[in-house]
């Protein structure tokens, strides 16, 4: 049946109808429905299909706490899986469909299923399908496991992150909420006032109330509005608080635009995530409605009684016309009442409490209204919705009513957890029968249904106290009355009685769960998947565990609840990943004459975070035929490269010298001023962490160099010494890596194009000799150089200000071009360093390197401590046959053996004797050259291993010193 | 304690189930046993469990603070792999992998091991050097490794952005077809129900409080909030929690316990079958049976005891898929929660004895210990039982700090779970 809209009322804006379909066919509903609503309102009774038994589900609830209603919502790259109906807000166009059913929620094949059902108790996966292997039948659960089916396209949208800090951060804006965002905003204070629906007022956007002689809804309009009028405030709808972390940290969702699966408007992001720091929290999210657990309670039609009463009075949608109302509490006395006031007949109102309040039964009794008490409805009917019900009344009779909308309440659980995601411990409230907070963790407090109080009085009481509200609260015109429950946690008939609806849980299911001793609520959740569906067990937990504390003769406080994880709703990968996509994602630093590099055609890759050229390819030349023309370049004449990235780190200080001696292996505090020196860092094991050329600038202060992917790292290591294990050094340490750009000739000719550049001082090699440092004018300049090289010939490495380093640039090239200069991009300068056996921290060690390994024991100080010494006398890393760093030449041909290929000798059976750590091609000798780490390497110049691993794999190497030797054998720098 | 069958299912099933009976005991502790076992997580169970089996000890007990499986072993991303780089690890974890595969018949308990395959991706010439170094070892150590191209891998991975723009483009891959995932519960339930059906005590809510030591210093006993329990050795297998244990006993750990973070996507149609893991990100993801994406990456900055959650981890590593699986923006986060995980300068496990007599230890498996737990429990069991370190154990020792034989398995591949 359809043509359930009431003829006036609700907030819909009957002007504005919007088009829109579920599972394929038209419907329509008005700006303000949500789809759940406008499904209603449309008489759209069947919406869905559960998760294992596939059975007809229809609308429960009409909040985040919906449990059957999963759709998706668009399609193509934009389509969205497993929302809930009730918080999609119904926009024009808007296409829907169940989700998990084929080929439809009123008809759907899976529901097989239910007819099996009997074989697929809790955990049956646990017991079967080991023979003869789980793999024959895994494929077939996963396919029938999962719930929407995700688009694989890109998602097309943007999204934010932003940061804030308030003096008071209200989640939740009914009654309570609003009150202590009032109050607070009134004194001044910054206040977040937030509201994950898409109007302020929580309860009173649908309960009848009175405040300040206006409307509930009135009210909280005009309070909402004052808050964020107030300077400071800033009220927040469409926002949900997912997730409360340690020191008063929240995370914020808000669905800033575009209707879920519509794009939004270009200027905005689609959602945006916050991360807030409050110096207090106030918790005013109220309270779900839990349902009943009896027989057929899934069939469509059965309902919370609270979201029959919410439909009605906020989207003018009644849920049916003829009602029964099963109860354990006052609450739900409402909803008849609510029914009755919108025209629809209430059959029978069913408490299971022999004696409820008088006045409550009275008042219905005097519109006409049966009242059944100490009764339970023990059956269901109707295919595939509700047409009746069976109810047992208290003398074990039992009635059947004819029902198309059954209202029920099991009582009410305070939202508690982001109040649980804050370390708080809840406890347990016999007389209300719910959880609610107990001392709270952090600076927070919860105030009203949040806190378990019902009373609209208290509520704003609480909320204005909360928010340091002064002078006397906003008023309730009608005094709080008492509210009463009598827990039924399960009626005890036949039938499949559900708990967890999402994912199909049964009462029967619990009662299985304690006969195999799965009796902790986490077993329980685990072994049974309660609460573990897309609602997180929003309406099912405190039903499960009261029912696990029957069954085991334990009272409920002793039973617990499972910890509250965040987010409290889903919320997107999109969201939570924020802008740091793409680009933005770990942003590549480009190098500060990266436009000089484009024009000279470089080829950019990724370098330890930096994007820097790995060659400069002419026009139709290869890669490889680049870098080999480039390294020939340095070998012959003379090359340019950008070295900007390897880590510089300021170290200043009366006992900067006295630092790097305990942090070096090797001696720093020797070094003369205007002189480098080339140290290792090792951890506390001993093994080799970074190294570099520091050079002292004055006595108190040093620039120490490090590799470039050692520059964060290293920085951050010196602090950690400094601040955690001795404070009492007199150092400081600034990182300025991206203060300097430099460049580097290197090369037979590099001194002339410095000369020719236009150098102010003497830069002969007995005036500025190796491993020596200037500062001076280059070009005009202000600029420092270091007399050190990495790649054997003469090499100069300019530093200059970064932003004057094109300019830098465009001088060297100028200068060099008679002297044949070439930019050199990173291959190529790896291939000469190759050729000279010299080291590159990380290729050819790994974090288990010792000095000695890498031949370098014999600088390390015998005297004086430093980090990783004591590591370094144990016996292991003192061994002779450990891992060496050496030479390997390929003795079968002149193509170069794979980086990564082990090595061992043919001698031996098994096992591997080292590795290839790097290789290539060397331009100078035509063949390939390479390094490797060899067991005892150092003892075994000459001997050959064959390849065992890899492409490489038969080729036939030999040891050598690292760096290969010209023809007569002398080192290729002379 | 009945069998467990398809037979056995269907039989119940015309009973409504009333014949189950519980999948372990839960007595009261007895004043002494043979062997205690501190910890009911996977490797305490599996200890207890081949006690009884292996060396016929039954007169064991697991004492678990909490509920059992309640702590890393059900915390888990659940990935199972045996290709590590050293010699001394990949026949430690290869030994596990093959208990794996029979476990479920083993235990006569589905644990739902899944050879889906374990990708490891290289996104720069530096990793597939790295990859290829780390693929040459594993072959060698006889475990299976397979470089992958990245052809194979948009195929295995249709939801990865293998284009050249991406900002970690993909160069190529490791791959262990062997390896896959398994349910972190049903490894801890299956163990704690197969050892109580040969008579091993699981004794939950029980916190070890203390050790009682005889007058030579041999551990003789625990203390426990339940009351003193005497034992004739004692296991220890309690993860996050070894140091504080160890300061009960009055040693010291080379440990630091960091938060590791995990999270579950809401539940899809599959959308992937194989596990991947990103050498550039650290973040790793596989599609759980149920549907959920079961995600992890790297650890919290700073050590802590708190298994909580927290908002930049969760940038960070969500952040990271969401870019590398440009698709995944529109999936939604379900769950996070994180574990105390036990790291060790080197990576790896500490297997063995202890400075207290009569003390053994399981510890040091920091973020990648639930593929470990069949070896694990094998070999500490060996241990309590014979006295004598299992051979694949010894390499394993505390004393390794001291003579300095690391076996640094994130120095060599550098990934640690
Ligand atoms: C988020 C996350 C992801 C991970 N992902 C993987 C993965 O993909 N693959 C993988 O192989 N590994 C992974 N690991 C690591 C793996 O989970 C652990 O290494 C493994 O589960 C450890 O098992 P366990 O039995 O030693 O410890 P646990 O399972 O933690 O058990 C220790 C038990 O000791 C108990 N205990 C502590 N103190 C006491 C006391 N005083 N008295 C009594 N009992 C006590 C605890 O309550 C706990 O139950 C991950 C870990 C985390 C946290």
């Amino acid at each position: 049946m359809s043509g359930r809209r009431l003829p006036g009322g609700g907030r819909i804006d009957r002007n504005r109808p919007l088009n829109f379909t579920f599972e394929g066919r038209p419907y329509r509903g008005y700006v303000g429905d949500t789809l759940a609503s406008a499904l209603l309102a449309a008489g759209v009774r069947v919406v869905g299909r559960s998760f294992k038994y596939h059975r007809p589900r229809g609308l429960l609830a009409a909040g985040v706490e919906e449990a059957n209603a999963l759709v998706q919502v668009g399609e193509g790259a934009r389509a969205e899986v497993n929302l809930r109906a009730t918080e999609v807000e119904l926009h024009e166009g808007l296409t829907a469909r169940a989700v998990n059913c084929w080929p439809s929620a009123r008809f759907d094949v899976g529901a097989v299923n239910n007819l099996f059902g009997r074989l697929l108790p809790a955990g049956f996966y646990y017991k079967t399908f080991m023979w003869p292997d789980w793999r024959w039948f895994e494929p077939v659960i996963r396919r029938a496991a999962g719930l929407g089916r995700p688009s694989i396209l890109p998602d097309p949208d943007r999204y934010e992150t932003r940061h804030a800090h308030c003096d008071l951060l209200v989640v939740g804006s009914g009654p309570a909420g609003l009150a202590a965002a009032l109050a607070a905003s009134r004194r001044g204070e910054r206040v977040m006032l937030v509201e994950q629906d898409p109007l302020p007022g929580g309860s009173l956007l649908w309960r009848p109330a009175q405040i300040d002689g206006r409307s509930g809804s009135d009210w909280a309009e005009r309070a909402a509005a004052e808050i964020a009028a107030a300077p400071d405030a800033l009220v927040l709808t469409r926002t949900t608080a997912i997730g409360y972390f340690d020191h008063n940290a929240l995370a914020l969702l808000e669905r800033v635009a575009g209707a879920a699966g519509s794009p939004g408007p270009d200027h905005r992001p689609r959602q945006r995530l916050w991360s807030v720091r409050a110096r207090r929290v106030v918790l005013a999210a109220g309270a779900l409605e839990r349902p009943l657990v009896f027989p057929g309670n899934d069939r469509p039609g059965v309902m919370l009684a609270s979201a029959v009463s919410e439909y009605a009075a906020r989207w003018a949608a009644r849920a049916g016309d003829e009602a029964v109302v099963f109860t354990n509490n006052d609450s739900a006395y409402a909803a008849a009442h609510a029914l009755l006031d919108t025209g629809g007949r209430v059959a029978a109102v069913v408490d299971s409490r022999p004696a409820p309040p008088a006045r409550r039964t009275a008042s219905l009794q005097a519109r006409g209204v049966r009242t059944l008490l100490g009764a339970s409805i023990v059956a269901t009917h109707g295919r595939p919705a509700l047409t009746g019900v069976t109810i047992r009344d208290a003398e074990g009779h039992d009635h059947r009513v004819a029902a198309d909308v059954l209202a029920m309440s099991g009582g009410w659980n305070p939202t508690v957890h982001l109040f649980s995601q804050s370390g708080g411990a809840l406890v347990w409230d016999g007389e209300q029968a719910l959880f609610r907070p107990g001392r709270s963790a952090q600076a927070e407090v919860s105030v009203g249904a949040a806190a378990g109080e019902f009373g609209l009085s208290t509520a704003i009481e609480q909320g204005w106290r909360a928010g340091g509200g002064e002078g006397a609260p906003p008023l309730a015109d009608a005094a709080d009355e008492r509210w009463t429950i009598g827990p039924l946690w399960r009626v005890p008939a036949r039938g499949k009685a559900f708990v967890d609806f999402q994912n199909d849980v049964t009462a029967d299911d619990i009662a299985l769960s304690a006969r195999e001793n799965f009796v902790s609520v986490e077993h329980l959740k685990r072994y049974t998947t309660l609460g573990m569906a897309a609602d997180q067990g929003k309406t099912s937990n405190v039903n499960a565990l009261a029912i696990m504390a029957e069954l085991t003769g334990r009272p409920i406080a002793d039973v617990g609840t499972t910890r509250f994880r965040p987010p409290f709703t889903p919320a997107t990968f999109g969201a939570i990943g924020g802008r740091a996509r793409g680009e933005l994602f770990q942003p590549l630093r480009r190098l500060p004459a990266h436009d000089r590099h484009v024009q000279a055609g470089a080829a950019f890759e990724e370098y330890g975070g930096w994007l820097r050229p790995a060659h400069y390819p002419g026009a139709g030349e290869s890669a490889h035929a680049a870098e080999q023309r480039e390294a020939l370049a340095v070998r012959r004449a003379v090359g340019l490269f950008d070295g900007s990235p390897l880590g510089k780190i300021d170290v200043v200080g009366a006992d900067a010298a006295e630092f790097l001696d305990r942090i070096y292996a090797n001696t720093l505090s020797t070094l003369k001023v205007g002189r480098a020196r080339y140290g290792l860092m090792l951890n506390e094991q001993g093994a080799v962490i970074d190294d570099g050329v520091t050079v002292r600038l004055a006595a108190d202060h040093f620039l120490v160099g490090t590799t470039g992917g050692g520059a964060d790292r290293i920085a951050a290591w010196l602090e950690e010494w400094l601040q955690c294990e001795w404070p009492d050094l007199d150092v400081l340490v600034a990182p300025v890596t991206t203060a300097w750009a430099v460049l580097t000739l290197s090369g037979p000719k590099a001194r002339d194009v410095l000369d020719a550049a236009g150098v102010d001082m003497a830069i002969g090699e007995e005036d500025f000799p190796h491993m020596t440092f200037r500062e001076c004018r280059v070009a005009g300049v202000p600029a420092r150089i270091s007399r050190v090289s990495f790649t054997g010939e003469v090499s100069f490495e300019v530093s200059v200000a970064a932003d004057r380093a094109c300019e830098l640039w465009d001088r060297l090239r100028l200068a060099g071009a008679p002297f044949g200069l070439a930019p050199v991009g990173i291959e190529a300068w790896m291939l000469l360093r190759m050729e000279m056996g010299y080291l590159h921290l990380g290729a050819d060690t790994d974090g288990a390197t010792t000095p000695d390994d890498i031949g370098w024991g014999r600088v390390l100080k015998r005297r004086r401590d430093f980090v990783g010494r004591r590591s370094l006398t144990r016996p292991e890393l003192l061994r002779k046959d450990r891992l060496q760093f050496v030479g390997v030449e390929a003795v079968d041909s002149t193509v170069p053996v794979p980086v990564g290929s082990h090595l061992r000798s043919p001698g031996l059976p098994s096992g591997s004797e080292g590795y290839v750590t790097s290789s290539g091609l060397s331009p100078t000798l035509g063949r390939g050259v390479a390094l490797a780490m060899v067991r005892a390497g150092r003892s075994r110049y000459g001997e050959e291993l064959l390849v065992i691993t890899g492409e490489g794999r038969g080729r036939r190497v030999r040891v050598t010193v690292p760096g290969v030797r010209g023809p007569g054998g002398e080192p290729l720098d002379g | 304690m009945e069998r467990y069958s398809a037979w056995r299912l269907f039989r119940e099933a015309l009973n409504g189930h009333r014949g189950w009976t519980p999948a372990w005991r839960s007595p009261s502790p007895k004043r002494r046993y043979d062997a205690v076992i501190i910890g009911g997580g996977g490797h305490g169970l599996a200890t207890a469990y081949y006690l009884a089996k292996n060396h016929g000890m039954t007169n064991v007990a697991v004492v678990e603070r909490g509920w059992l499986g309640g702590g890393n072993t059900g915390r888990n991303t659940t990935i199972v792999r045996s290709n590590y780089y050293h010699r001394e690890s990949a026949r430690l974890y290869d030994f596990s992998v093959r208990l794996y595969e029979s476990l479920s018949r083993e235990l006569n308990y589905n644990v739902m091991f899944s050879q889906r395959g374990v990708i490891t991706l290289a996104h720069s010439r530096h990793d597939l050097e790295v990859v290829a170094r780390w693929a040459g070892a594993a072959q060698l150590h006889g475990v299976d490794a397979e470089m992958v191209s990245v052809d194979e891998i948009k195929r295995r991975i249709p939801l990865l952005d293998t284009s050249p723009s991406a900002r970690f483009p993909v160069w190529g891959g490791l791959m262990q077809r062997r390896g896959g995932t398994a349910r972190h519960d049903a490894v801890a339930w299956g163990y704690a129900r197969a050892a109580s059906r040969l008579g091993v005590d699981i004794i939950q809510n029980c916190e070890v409080t203390g050790f009682s030591r005889n007058e030579r210093g041999r551990v003789v006993g625990v203390e426990t909030s339940l009351g003193p329990i005497a034992a004739g050795v004692v296991g220890l297998a309690v993860a996050g929690h070894s140091t504080v244990l160890a300061d009960l006993a009055g040693f010291r750990l080379p440990v630091t316990s960091y938060a590791l973070q995990a999270f579950v996507s809401e539940p899809l149609k599959p959308v992937m079958d194989t596990v991947m893991l990103s050498l550039a990100t650290g973040a790793y993801i596989s599609q759980s049976d149920k549907g959920g994406l079961v995600i992890g990456g790297g650890l919290d900055l700073y050590p802590s005891y708190a298994q909580r959650g927290n908002l930049p981890t969760a940038q960070r590593v969500i952040g990271a898929l969401a870019d590398q699986m440009p698709a995944l923006g529109r999936v939604r986060l379900l769950r996070q929660w994180a574990g105390i995980v036990d790291v060790v300068p080197d990576s790896s496990p500490i297997l063995g004895e202890t400075p207290v007599e009569g003390l053994f230890i399981n510890c040091g498996w920091g973020t990648g210990g639930f593929k470990a737990i069949p070896a694990g429990g094998t070999l500490l069991a060996h241990h309590l039982a014979t006295g004598e370190p299992h051979p694949l154990a010894e390499p394993f020792g505390l004393r390794r700090f001291a003579t300095g034989a690391l076996i640094d398995e994130a120095a060599a591949s550098g990934i640690a779970h």
